[in-house]
């Protein structure tokens, strides 16, 4: 009476089969990699490069074992993190900017296993160590920023235009603009709504002065705000990219957020640094007389100019007007000047560079400012003077204090700039070491704990004790073969959620065992309690463990990174166990005792 | 192995009155303590800098302590982290100093009493994330009780459901009671366990409830309290086992979990203890005391039977 048809058992055992085959990569684990694709669209990635980079670790006599190209990758397998951060070293140097050279950690399994899709979970960041940032978007500076691009808009439209304003100022979130008669204002209006159109206009008069009160409109501000967003989202994996680290995790959270996550990452503080910059570049003249600059020192800056003080000390008057911004860039490089001092060399696009040949025809004899503004301070960083036209938009900014600085201004330039600033409003960093130690912490408590349970249930409950072993197992391989087959990250919670799901998927044994002997006691053949114990045993597995769904689910819901995972593997783990306890273990107690014509007793403790 | 060997019924609903003014009783003291003392709340919540570094050598936590506060971080807490050689630090929310800058500064400050100090974690959380990450953690706790309510109304009746959801929260309240009472860092992974507890203590319950559902139906003689007397008497040996279980996993990640999963651990071991108790003794004589009869059941036969299902 206790037999499966033979399509139950088919489907247990393929079950076993794909559990057993997904879990089994986990099992390899990881060696440390050195994954090289190319930073530009030109640069191929192509055989040749394979070969330039065995030569390259050859010649520094740096032992790897093995080097593949994969997709659009050049990966080199290491047998230790010693050899892997000296050849990531030499490779950068000798590769050159072409090539973004990051540290990784690839999947040891045979290729066959990866051939099937059967990859190892990946590891979070608290057990492989990395960064992980939340960044928010300082709305308030990035209104305040394009405030201050619509006033120029507004004057340089009104200039082209010729009509004749009093002046065009900037007060908390509107734009004031003043005339001195009706018809310009009317004038001005048009031209506003045509060429301004994020403002939305309103006419006043003031004593004798006719104002128009431009304010922001709320779609151009969501809009605004949106693309600021994904600027800064494209300039973070530009920068990301520089900092060379392998699979990054860069992503929109909400509306202004930007979640950042960097696994394996060493040098933390210099990512931090990197990322949270929000330099720009702007160039700007200065072209004031010295008894103008003595007056600013006394506070009386003339119009649209503020004073700053150059590295030097001296103090120069730069105009608030930009000439050029940092937009133009397309390639920046640290190099030296004639004079052997650290320099940045910097091509501009054609537009850039029409731009600033024109500037540079018209203010020869004059000086401009090369301001460097980051987090709302502005730095003069050099402040030449204009000796001839410069064509061809190559430029070369010195006085930069070090070849460190020269090469953090030309990284940032290159990546581009962050459309608005961003604050870090979540970090969790693990060291490398960290990350090993949680692994084999909660690798060793979940074992341990499984062999007590195992002690546990087979002196408790003799053979169906044992099969109840084995079906835990099973259940383990399959919770751990779906989350690989998800390609689920696991983390720390989500080892103790398997540790949990272990000591709980042992209840629907035991529910069913206790049901088993109760039967038995109340005189039923061994046969008839097998069968009243499975079933009436699964209304009450099937309902106390969909409580705990509920629970997993809402875990999941609502919760945050960390205990995402933990719900994830909760909810998994419920269901696997369900099937697990149930059927895989009836399937075995059936092999084992359901043939048996006449069974006197069987060996339930 | 047998160890519950139980001829006769254990009158559970006679001592009901003294268990149930027993819970009353702590329940009410957890308040007091969640009143008094408050929660511990770790630094997912409250938002704050935590750094845990790791000395070559047992680290002097004074002296740390003492080169933190002549760079003015009078404010920062300093303990020991597992080993003597770990330390962790935690530092409020300051104003105008982003979590990139005020860890850095402290490495430098540890770097220059000892060189050999590494970083092995930093934990930053703004003030309105952590804002977030507790109403989050208070909107999952409300929802998963109204779910859990709503299933077993569904499944069972209004009166069991209630007298479930009762009996969870007195084990929920008991853990965070001892949580602040001690003074235990109270920290996004509890909320985890703690949740977990949420399901798990009322999975325990739904197993009497069954047994008292089924009772109803098969046993025509018998006043109320001799059926639930007999649906936990009945049970009580897959309860403990199951806890015993449960327990054994739950201590070896106590003990060899490291110390961000011991928190973690303990929150899950006070949940099973006291889910154990308040499953039997809570939930029960709440169910008999809202007046469930055998009606309840005997008109409502339609009992999905289902067979099992892989």
């Amino acid at each position: 009476m206790n037999r499966y048809p033979l399509w139950k058992y088919i489907v247990i055992g393929v079950s076993l089969l794909l559990g057993l085959l997904y879990t089994l990569p986990n099992f390899y684990g990881n060696e440390p990699a050195v994954q090289i694709s190319a930073d530009k669209p030109t640069v191929k990635i192509e055989p040749a490069t394979v070969q330039r980079v065995e030569s390259i670790l050859n010649l520094g006599k740096i032992a790897y074992r093995g080097v593949k190209l994969e997709g659009k990758n050049v990966t080199v397998r290491f047998a230790d993190e010693d050899t892997q951060t000296k050849g990531s070293t030499a490779l950068r140097e000798q590769l050159g900017q072409d090539y973004v050279v990051a540290q990784n950690l690839l999947p040891r399994s045979p290729a066959w296993l990866s051939s099937l899709g059967a990859l190892p979970m990946y590891l979070g960041l608290d057990l492989r160590g990395g960064v992980h940032f939340l960044l928010q978007l300082d709305t308030k500076a990035a209104f305040n920023k394009a405030m201050e691009r619509h006033a120029s808009d507004v004057r340089s439209s009104l200039r082209e235009k010729k009509v004749q304003y009093t002046s065009v100022t900037r007060q908390g979130g509107e734009v004031r603009v003043t005339f001195a008669d009706t018809a310009s204002r009317d004038k001005a209006k048009d031209i506003i709504a045509d060429r301004v159109s994020d403002l939305f206009v309103k006419e006043t008069q003031e004593g004798n002065e006719y104002v128009l009160i431009g304010s922001m409109r709320p779609e151009a501000l969501t809009r605004r705000q949106d693309l600021d967003l994904k600027q800064n989202l494209t300039t973070l994996r530009n920068r990301v990219n520089e900092l060379g680290v392998a699979e990054p995790i860069i992503q929109q959270q909400g509306n202004d957020r930007i979640v950042v996550q960097l696994p394996g990452i060493q040098d933390t503080a210099r990512a931090k640094q990197i990322l949270g910059r929000t330099a720009t570049l702007e160039i700007r003249m200065a072209d004031f007389s010295d008894a103008e600059v003595a007056a600013a020192e006394q506070g009386q800056a003339p119009l649209g100019a503020a004073l700053h003080t150059e590295r030097d000390g001296r103090k120069l008057l730069v105009r608030k007007q930009v000439s050029l911004t940092g937009d133009y860039i397309t390639d920046a490089s640290p190099g030296f000047d004639e004079n052997g001092r650290a320099a940045v060399h910097m091509t501009l696009d054609t537009r850039g560079a029409r731009i600033f040949q024109q500037l540079t025809r018209e203010n020869v004899g004059k000086r401009m400012a090369i301001v460097l503004i980051e987090k709302g301070q502005e730095e003069v960083i050099t402040a030449p003077n204009i000796i001839t036209e410069i064509a061809g938009g190559r430029v070369q900014i010195t006085g930069m204090r070090s070849p460190e600085e020269a090469n953090d201004i030309a990284l940032l330039l290159r990546a581009g700039a962050l459309a608005a600033p961003m604050e870090i409003i979540e970090e969790r960093t693990v060291g490398p070491s960290l990350g090993a130690d949680n692994i084999s912490r909660g690798f060793n408590s979940t074992l341990i704990g499984f062999a007590l349970i195992a002690a546990f249930m087979v002196v408790y409950y003799g053979v169906f004790g044992l099969i109840s072993v084995i079906t835990l197992a099973i259940n383990v391989a399959l919770l751990i073969g779906i989350l690989s087959l998800m390609q689920a990250t696991l983390t720390l919670p989500g080892i103790a959620g398997i540790a949990l799901t272990v000591g709980m998927a042992i209840d629907a044994n035991v529910l069913i065992f206790e049901r088993i002997r109760e039967e038995l006691r109340n005189g039923n053949s061994p046969q008839a309690a097998i069968h009243a114990g499975f079933d009436r045993a699964w209304d009450t597995i099937f309902d106390s463990n969909l409580t705990t769904l509920i629970a997993g689910f809402f875990l999941f819901w609502l919760g945050s990174g960390p205990v995402r995972g933990f719900a994830v593997v909760l909810c998994i783990g419920i269901l696997t166990s369900m099937f697990s306890a149930v059927t895989v273990s009836r399937g075995i107690v059936n092999l084992t005792y359901g043939r048996a014509k006449k069974l006197d007793s069987i060996s339930i403790g | 192995m047998e160890l519950f060997q139980i001829k006769r019924d254990i009158p559970f609903m006679k001592y009901a009155k003294g268990t149930t003014i027993f819970s009353a009783i702590t329940f009410v003291l957890a308040i007091v303590f969640l009143v008094w003392k408050g929660l511990n709340l770790g630094v997912d919540f409250t938002g704050g800098t935590v750094l845990e570094v790791r000395y070559v050598q047992a680290a002097d936590i004074q002296k740390v302590r003492e080169q933190l506060a002549a760079h003015g971080h009078a404010d920062a807490s300093v303990q020991n982290f597992g080993t003597s050689r770990d330390v962790l630090i935690r530092l409020a929310v300051k104003q105008g100093v982003t979590s990139a800058q005020l860890s850095e500064q402290v490495m430098g400050v540890l770097k220059q009493q000892s060189p050999d100090v590494t970083m092995q974690r930093v934990e930053f959380v703004g003030p309105q994330v952590g804002k977030e990450l507790l109403y989050d953690g208070s909107l999952a706790l409300l929802a998963v009780s109204f779910g859990i309510v709503a299933y077993l109304a569904l499944r069972f009746e209004w009166r069991f459901a209630v007298a479930a959801i009762v009996a969870t929260f007195h084990d929920v309240l008991i853990i965070v009671g001892l949580f602040a009472l001690f003074q235990w860092e109270f920290s996004l992974t509890v909320l985890a366990a703690v949740l977990a507890i949420l399901g798990y203590s009322v999975n325990d319950t739904v197993v009497v409830f069954d047994r008292i559902r089924e009772n109803f139906r098969k046993m025509r003689k018998g006043s109320v309290s001799e059926i639930i007397d007999n649906a936990i008497t009945r049970t009580l040996s897959r309860t403990v086992m199951t806890h015993v279980t449960t327990q054994l996993m739950v201590f070896s990640m106590l003990f060899l979990g490291g110390e961000i999963l011991y928190y973690f651990a303990l929150a899950l071991t006070i949940g099973i203890v006291v889910g154990t108790y308040s499953s039997i003794l809570v939930a029960s004589p709440i169910v008999m005391w809202l007046g469930v009869s055998r009606e309840d059941f005997v008109k409502a036969e339609k009992k999905p039977e289902a067979e099992v299902l892989p």
